[in-house]
């Protein structure tokens, strides 16, 4: 049944639960009896205070959040419950918004970068991606292929920090507390190493439109096959702990289950889509950097449940790896930023010595460098789905408007879907599986 | 079916974990009682910490006072204001000096604009991240707790937790980055000597010095191509 079925909302509105009120009385109470509780703050009040509550109705409204420790971060979720059963819920939203799209504007092209990492600070790299690509193709530059593949190695390793860190946060909402530590203690040696090429473990401002900041740095070769060689035994303890394990199956499998019209209908991407059996990845179906000259293969799951995105992000670190070995064998050699000198600041040694490298030197980093009047759009494939970023310039070396799509924030919006008459306690299964980063939901 | 036998074999993975080696350090942040272990980890090279201002090898300033690294902060936490240098007794060689130099610890992120835009290598990072304050003035850092000792190491504040080596690795960010892009750039010396350092030397890189950059020498063709 796809949500816009017309029979479904037939069907709801006349019957179901709470039988002991009239419809209209009902919808006006408690809205209509889709998956989604569309109350507002003040009507939840009023409910709560309305002296003719029906004794025998049982349901209750719940406030899960904001700071709730299986939430990640500060979503909150309004949820209808009878028993322990989720009638219809609501995410909240808006907790960790910054305004960091509307700080996009004061920042140069150059600057920016610093300010979109920090939007999913699980998987930085990508939304400074995603904003690079979209400068440069206002700039209409193309960057050098070395730090194209210098890009791909980042976020591929990228995608496998993000998942592990997603493996250790969803053993911990299930109960697998030695999970956490496993997760946690894999991501940070990747996170080494991200600190050894950009200086900093999370929010890098690395990739940068033109290229990367720096290249590699002296024997990272040695360090990228270390960590092939230490995930690969990790990933087959996490099969033994959690794949193979009858208690995480049972508290998985046929829990949260969507299916791929549904998906398609709520813009779901990412592995909650791939999760429907629908398989679809940008890197293959859109390529961007130079995705079309490796081999990977796109994880799909069958049933659209909690267990199939789990086992599909387990299988990306591995794919992730297999990308990550076929760069290690490809990589070029060359520039690793564009040498467009209205773009990329002159090499320091020529500061002193041209006194044209010198002004480009003031020109870049004060006022930045100008980006041609007009709207562009890049997107690339997450770890949480379709990330993009549009950009509208005006002409001026500070956007005139910036938004990303974050993955994160239409995902969330699966989640009454997914709990619809589930138990509280699959609630907890399915915000972990939806994998949400409130930095990027909130912006 | 379930097999039985994998309920057990989960435990035995994290049993297992018993005899491995530990991943995580004795770390004490600085307050160990005598003879306790307190390690921290090393640092990379190009990590970036807390700044410093350096000096030339000869106890001159390198800050001319242009505001570069202020005007291209994103978190806008640097103040600098230059004046003109007394001509019998200099702060910097040429004409300025950074008169009033402060670096505010509660707004900086740490992304390094400031070092790659420094013309003069004047603000590099040092590997120090350990530093918390009870007070605004204390986050603060002005020039006088900026700017290295007549050794060149950086000045150790009562609230900093410095270890051996953090010292050492100054400015790796700035060296990182210098060749900005241009391979044939990679591996050689673009930047002056620094008090108590020398010449440092660049990262190997992928082509170790295709361009000899000793001070405007650099091959006519370059030039040519560079300035275009
Ligand atoms: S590191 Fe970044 S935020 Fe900090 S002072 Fe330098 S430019 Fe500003
Ligand atoms: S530190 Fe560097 S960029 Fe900043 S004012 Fe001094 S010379 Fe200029």
């Amino acid at each position: 049944m796809t949500l816009t079925d017309p029979e479904h909302l037939e069907q709801s509105e006349a019957g179901g639960l709470g039988d002991n009120i009239d419809g209209a009385e009902r919808v006006k109470r408690r809205g209509s009896d889709s998956a989604v509780l569309r109350l507002s703050e003040a009507e939840c009040a009023e409910i709560g205070n309305d002296p003719n509550t029906d004794a025998d109705d049982e349901r209750v409204l719940l406030n899960m959040g904001p700071s709730h420790p299986s939430t990640h971060g500060v979503l909150r979720l309004m949820l209808e419950m009878e028993g322990e059963t989720v009638l219809r819920s609501k995410p909240v939203v808006g907790y960790l918004h910054t305004g960091m799209e509307k700080q996009a504007e004061q920042l140069t092209y150059l600057q920016g970068g610093t300010n979109v990492t920090r939007m999913d600070y699980a998987s930085p790299l990508f939304t400074e991606l995603a904003f690079s690509l979209a400068t440069e193709k206002l700039l209409g530059i193309e960057v050098p292929e070395r730090a194209t593949w210098i890009r791909m190695l980042m976020c591929e390793l990228n995608r496998m920090s993000s998942h592990l860190l997603f493996m250790a946060t969803n053993g911990m909402d299930l109960g697998a507390v030695s999970m956490m530590i496993y997760g946690w203690r894999e991501r940070e040696e990747v996170l080494r190493f991200f600190e050894k090429v950009t200086g900093l473990r999370m929010n890098h401002n690395y990739i940068r439109p033109g290229g990367v900041a720096a290249d590699m740095p002296d024997g990272w070769e040695a360090d990228v096959e270390h960590l092939l060689a230490l995930i690969p035994p990790r990933l087959e303890e996490y099969d033994i702990l959690m794949t193979g394990q009858p208690i995480w199956r049972e508290r998985l499998q046929g829990v949260g289950v969507l299916n791929a019209d549904e998906a398609l209908a709520l813009s779901a991407t990412g592995p909650i889509l791939r999760s429907t059996g629908y398989a679809w990845d940008l890197r293959r179906d859109e390529p961007y950097l130079a995705y079309s000259a490796v081999d990977f293969d796109v994880i799909v799951g069958s049933y659209g449940d909690c267990y199939d995105r789990y086992a599909i992000r387990l299988n990306e670190i591995r794919e992730s790896m297999r990308i990550v070995e076929q760069i290690l064998d490809k990589m070029p050699a060359g520039d690793y930023r564009v040498q467009d000198k209205k773009v990329t600041p002159p090499p320091r040694v020529r500061i002193d010595q041209s006194m044209e490298a010198l002004i480009h030197h003031f020109k870049i980093f004060t006022e930045g460098y100008k980006v041609p009047e007009g709207e562009a759009y890049a997107c690339v494939e997450s770890p949480r789905g379709e990330l993009g970023v549009y950009l509208v310039s005006d002409g001026t070396s500070t956007p005139y408007r910036m938004h990303v799509r974050g993955p994160s924030f239409i995902n969330v919006q699966t989640m009454p879907h997914l709990m619809q008459n589930g138990l509280i306690a699959d609630g907890v299964a399915i915000i972990s599986s939806v994998d949400p980063i409130m930095g990027e939901v909130d912006r | 079916m379930a097999d039985p036998l994998d309920y057990l074999r989960g435990f035995a993975v994290t049993f297992k974990k018993l005899f491995e080696d530990r991943v995580t350090g004795d770390y004490r942040g600085g307050k160990a009682k005598e003879g306790a272990p307190d390690n921290k980890r090393p640092k990379p090279e190009r990590f970036h910490g807390r700044h410093v201002l350096n000096r030339y090898e000869d106890g001159m300033e390198k800050c001319i006072g242009c505001e570069l690294c202020a005007g291209v902060c994103p978190a806008k936490c640097i103040y600098v204001r230059g004046a003109d240098n007394d001509p019998d007794d200099p702060t910097s060689p040429g004409e300025r000096f950074g008169y009033v130099y402060e670096i505010n610890y509660l707004r900086c992120i740490h992304c390094d604009l400031c070092v790659e835009a420094c013309p003069t290598q004047a603000i590099t990072e040092s590997k120090l991240f350990e530093f918390s304050f009870t007070n605004r003035n204390d986050a603060i850092y002005t020039k006088n707790e900026l700017v290295v000792d007549d050794d060149g190491m950086p000045q150790k504040m009562p609230w900093e937790d410095w270890r051996e080596g953090d010292d050492q690795l100054t400015s790796g960010w700035m060296r990182a980055t210098s060749s900005a892009g241009d391979h044939r750039y990679e591996g050689s010396v673009h930047w002056a000597g620094e008090l108590g350092y020398g010449v440092r030397a660049p990262e190997v890189g992928q082509s170790a010095g295709t361009i000899s950059t000793d001070g405007g020498n650099s091959p006519a063709e370059v030039r040519s191509e560079n300035d275009g």
